[in-house]
């Protein structure tokens, strides 16, 4: 029972990261119809930016919020500067972009901070906290902090004026323009937002997988696996699906298949929601009259 | 000074114009419709005027060119645009379609108040408030659309056959209060309609367009009494 529940919690702990990278990428998704596959890379850039600043001296959690502010502005500049020329481009030109960048976030981080696995601290402590025997304390400050994240998020977009464009542009940009919104610019910001959720994602996720250029490779799977079964246009199904998909994932690689066939879960999941159900849970159920 | 005018203005989607050397006005304060049948490039009209596509010629609002600015910064000029098929944020509620109507306003105390005072127009809309704006009936999407278009504050209205598809009454309902808001709030506007003898009645000018090009124009007692126009617009 003991075991059980120790591979519950840190599911749930990997759960929340794979859910917050889920988010990123349905952000995008819902506005664009674009899947960002630079998504992982982007985070992984990110989580060396702070191992660069916490390893010069910088306190963690200013170093955490100054490479949230740093993503946020850079995928603004990705969006505007590279993606914004290939909007109206053919699908195969942008996933061509998309795979361009995975690679060239990778290979300039192995160039200016070398392919050695380097650790990456938690800003939490290492006993458990409150003495229990079933969760470190880094997993319940993750799970804390991406439940921060969600939160914030989730209050932006329901209860602000510019969250609410947001949501006006990924569904109808043409009449979007027609009040005034620009719509470029609210597809910055979400590129921009998404970076920002992912660097959190990935400095979550570092003290586990260690920071090394691939680090995400693995996590990214997991997302993609989280947002297709959660349904890809649907946030809250993300979130869902990404805290499903880390419990599955441990429980299954703990009691079922070992933990060296783990990331096959990932897989089977993607390919099942897609052969048998491609909305995944949430995907759209839509009602209209015309 | 009119308010708008338009100038020679030639417009299309891809290399051939739909519209071709068309010139007409909206006064200050006026009514201007356009009449024409299918495919006589109304729509088109609108679009090229609200810079949705490709366009050459002179187009005046207040007296500043806007045929090279973008649609977002025409709307912010004072330009509403009810579209072609209604525009409606499907997934968002009916207040929230309202409320992204005013985005580029500030005044919130004044959006607050406009919301009020288009729900006492469209009573209707204020019983759907918190309705997902995709089960709305055609009808209920049709006076949302003038509504949010209304929220913007506008000087100009650009209306793309608001009575299409709707029932004769609904229809009746929203030409009142098209003719409230113009005369009561001093909104010009420009409406585009296949149903003639509906725009003739609520409009001061007139201008009837066949395959792009202006082929008649006048008040609208002048179009009315016109033979030709009687006879492929109003039916008798």
């Amino acid at each position: 029972m003991e075991a059980f529940l120790h591979q519950l919690f840190s599911g749930l702990a990997s759960g929340g990261i794979y859910a917050s990278l889920a988010l990123a990428l349905v952000m995008i998704y819902q506005s664009t119809n674009h899947i960002n596959f630079a998504q992982g890379e982007m985070a992984m850039f990110s989580t060396y930016l702070a191992w660069s600043m916490i390893n010069s001296g910088m306190p963690y959690w200013w170093a955490f919020l100054l490479t949230v502010i740093v993503s946020f502005v850079t995928g603004i500049i990705i969006e505007r500067i590279i993606i914004r020329p290939v909007e109206h481009a053919p699908v195969l030109s942008i996933i061509t972009v998309f795979v361009a960048l995975l690679v060239i976030f990778n290979s300039v981080a192995g160039w200016v901070f070398t392919y050695t696995i380097k650790t990456f601290p938690s800003p939490f402590p290492q006993q458990p906290l409150f003495g229990n025997r079933y969760i470190s304390s880094h997993e319940l400050g993750s799970i804390g902090i991406t439940l921060l994240v969600l939160v914030a998020l989730f209050l932006f977009f329901r209860f602000t004026p510019l969250g609410l464009a947001m949501r006006a542009v990924a569904q109808n940009p043409l009449s979007s323009r027609l009040v005034g919104i620009r719509v470029g610019w609210m597809l910055a910001l979400g590129w921009g937002l998404a970076a920002a959720v992912g660097a959190v994602a990935g400095m979550l996720v570092a003290p586990i997988v260690y920071l090394e250029p691939n680090m995400m490779s693995g996590v990214l799977l997991y997302a993609f696996a989280a947002a297709l079964v959660g349904g890809i246009d649907n946030p809250f199904g993300a979130v869902v699906g990404g805290f499903m998909v880390g419990v599955l994932e441990n429980l299954i690689g703990a009691y079922v298949i070992g933990t060296e066939l783990k990331l096959t879960v990932a897989l089977v999941l993607i390919v099942g929601v897609l052969l048998f159900k491609p909305s995944g849970m949430f995907g759209k159920v839509f009602v209209s009259r015309v | 000074m009119p308010l708008l005018e338009v100038t020679d203005l030639s417009a299309g989607y891809t290399i051939a114009d739909v519209l071709r050397g068309v010139s007409f006005t909206v006064e200050q304060g006026g009514i201007t419709a356009v009449l024409g049948a299918n495919g006589a490039g109304k729509t088109t009209l609108l679009r090229a005027v609200s810079g949705m596509l490709r366009r050459r010629g002179s187009i005046r609002f207040d007296g500043r060119a806007i045929d090279s600015m973008a649609t977002e910064d025409i709307a912010r000029l004072g330009v509403a645009h009810v579209p072609d098929g209604r525009g409606t944020f499907l997934d968002l509620t009916t207040e929230e379609n309202l409320r992204i109507g005013a985005y580029t306003r500030k005044d919130r105390g004044a959006v607050a108040h406009d919301l009020e005072r288009v729900f006492t127009y469209f009573p209707r809309l204020k019983e759907r408030r918190y309705q997902q704006a995709g089960t709305l009936s055609g009808g209920e999407q049709q006076m949302l659309a003038v509504s949010r278009a209304l929220m913007l504050r506008p000087r100009l209205l650009l209306l793309d056959e608001p009575s299409f598809g709707l029932a004769p009454l609904v229809v009746q309902d929203i030409f009142s209060i098209m003719r409230a808001i113009n005369t009561e709030e001093g909104v010009s506007v420009l409406l585009v309609e296949q149903n003639a003898g509906l725009a003739l009645d609520l409009a001061d000018n007139a201008y009837v367009l066949e395959t792009g090009r202006v082929v008649m124009s006048g008040t609208t007692e002048a179009v009315r009494s016109d033979e030709a126009v009687r006879r492929a617009y109003l039916g008798y």
